[in-house]
């Protein structure tokens, strides 16, 4: 699981790329979400503490091409983020606007509200934005479109 | 392009990384709110990793091997390899969003040709990374470069004194010596000279949106690449290096 969004697992967050046997042991492939995500080290340790219970002679592999993309989040779990009061990304990378936050619609993961507004460019981890909502008035996160 | 010119290459890379991580990490706690704070320093964290990247890299060329922390906390300013620019101290909220914007629009064309070129695949896989979170860093600092010019006066002369202050470290990014010419005739490093052209196009766009201006003829300082650094460098040094050195191999 990601220990900055304990309610999702590292496959969830499309970051567990690959698992496979080599030369008899087995090999998980991580892809990290930002170049200096801390979680990435706690992460890549749990795997590993994880596989090894199965396999004690089990590798963590950090693969870092494709780069990491929101777009390997599945609608199921943009969902998942909703229920759990964060804010999933919207639409896909390639779309510039939805990079920046200019000119789209993140509503309230709280009341749906989409009278929302940007405070922030970032947030409480790389992966994040900050936005308030104007109607209920609660601050929210925002998952960065990357 | 021989290995040591390879591993200098990556120094450079990475020391430019690292040198403005830190300064921006001497943000945090201290930013004007703490929106800004966050922004500072989750740029900052982009930035390390990137530095990590590039020097764990650089390091498995040196024999005996050393390691990534090796580099960062144990040579001196002499030893560093990053734009003067960057060490610049971080003055007002301005003056870092000034160097920040500077860099930035610099930073992601050599990037995405990084990013393109096919020397050597773990660089690529490196930039790719690093394009998508400096395309978001230029659209924040970008933002608050037309925002302070074009704001009160008092922010427009503030903007514009940065401005004034660092255009001539902005020359040395496109500066080339032997290092880079190797790198550059091998494919690795992109035509900076080209890239200087796109550049001043870009840069000068947002300048003349934040009704700024840029300082004419001032006289251009380099020696960054070549470890000639101001004096700000070691006295930055100091403190991000003084734990490791203090008590040498200690962990968390
Ligand atoms: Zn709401």
């Amino acid at each position: 699981m990601d220990p900055e969004l304990p309610f999702l697992t590292i496959g969830e967050m499309g970051m567990l790329r690959d698992i496979y046997l080599k030369d008899g042991h087995t090999v998980i492939v991580l892809t990290p979400t930002y170049s200096g995500c801390p979680a990435t080290d706690i992460i890549s340790k749990d795997s590993l503490k994880a596989a090894r219970v199965v396999d004690p002679n089990a590798e963590v592999e950090i693969s870092l091409r494709p780069a990491w993309t929101t777009d390997w989040i599945s609608e199921e779990t943009r969902l998942k983020m909703t229920e759990n009061g964060i804010s999933p990304p919207i639409g896909e990378s390639h779309d510039r606007a939805f990079l920046t936050g200019d000119g789209k619609v993140v509503p309230c993961p709280l009341c749906k509200s989409k009278n929302t507004k940007m405070v922030s460019a970032f947030g409480s981890t790389a992966c994040k934005a900050s936005f308030t909502c104007l109607d209920c008035m609660e601050p929210f996160e925002h998952f960065k479109c990357i | 392009m021989t290995n040591i010119q390879f591993r200098e290459t990556l120094i450079r890379l990475g020391d430019d990384s690292l040198i403005l991580a830190q300064r921006l990490a001497e943000w945090c706690g201290h930013a004007p709110i703490l929106e800004e704070d966050i922004a500072l320093t989750n740029i900052a964290l982009d930035l390390l990793g990137r530095a990590q990247n590039y020097l764990k890299l650089a390091g498995e060329l040196f024999d005996p091997v050393k390691s990534d922390d090796d580099l960062a906390y144990h040579r001196d300013a002499g030893e560093f390899r990053n734009l003067l620019l960057l060490e610049q101290p971080n003055g007002h909220f301005g003056d870092t969003i000034c160097r920040q914007f500077l860099f930035d629009y610099f930073s992601l064309l050599r990037a995405e040709h990084l990013s393109s070129q096919t020397v050597n695949e773990y660089v690529a896989a490196i930039a790719a990374k690093a394009v998508k979170e400096i395309r978001y860093h230029a659209y924040y600092s970008s933002k608050w470069i037309k925002r302070l010019g074009d704001g009160t006066a008092e922010s427009h002369d503030k903007i514009q004194g940065s401005l004034d202050n660092l255009w001539k470290y902005t020359h040395e990014m496109f500066a080339v010596d032997d290092f880079d010419r190797a790198s550059i005739e091998a494919g690795l490093l992109p035509e900076l000279s080209e890239l200087k052209q796109v550049w001043a196009k870009r840069v000068g766009e947002v300048i003349s949106e934040a009704t700024l201006t840029i300082p004419s003829n001032p006289n251009m300082e380099i020696g960054g690449r070549q470890g000639e650094h101001t004096p700000h460098l070691a006295v930055m040094l100091e403190e991000m290096q003084v734990l490791p050195r203090t008590y040498p191999g200690t962990t968390w």
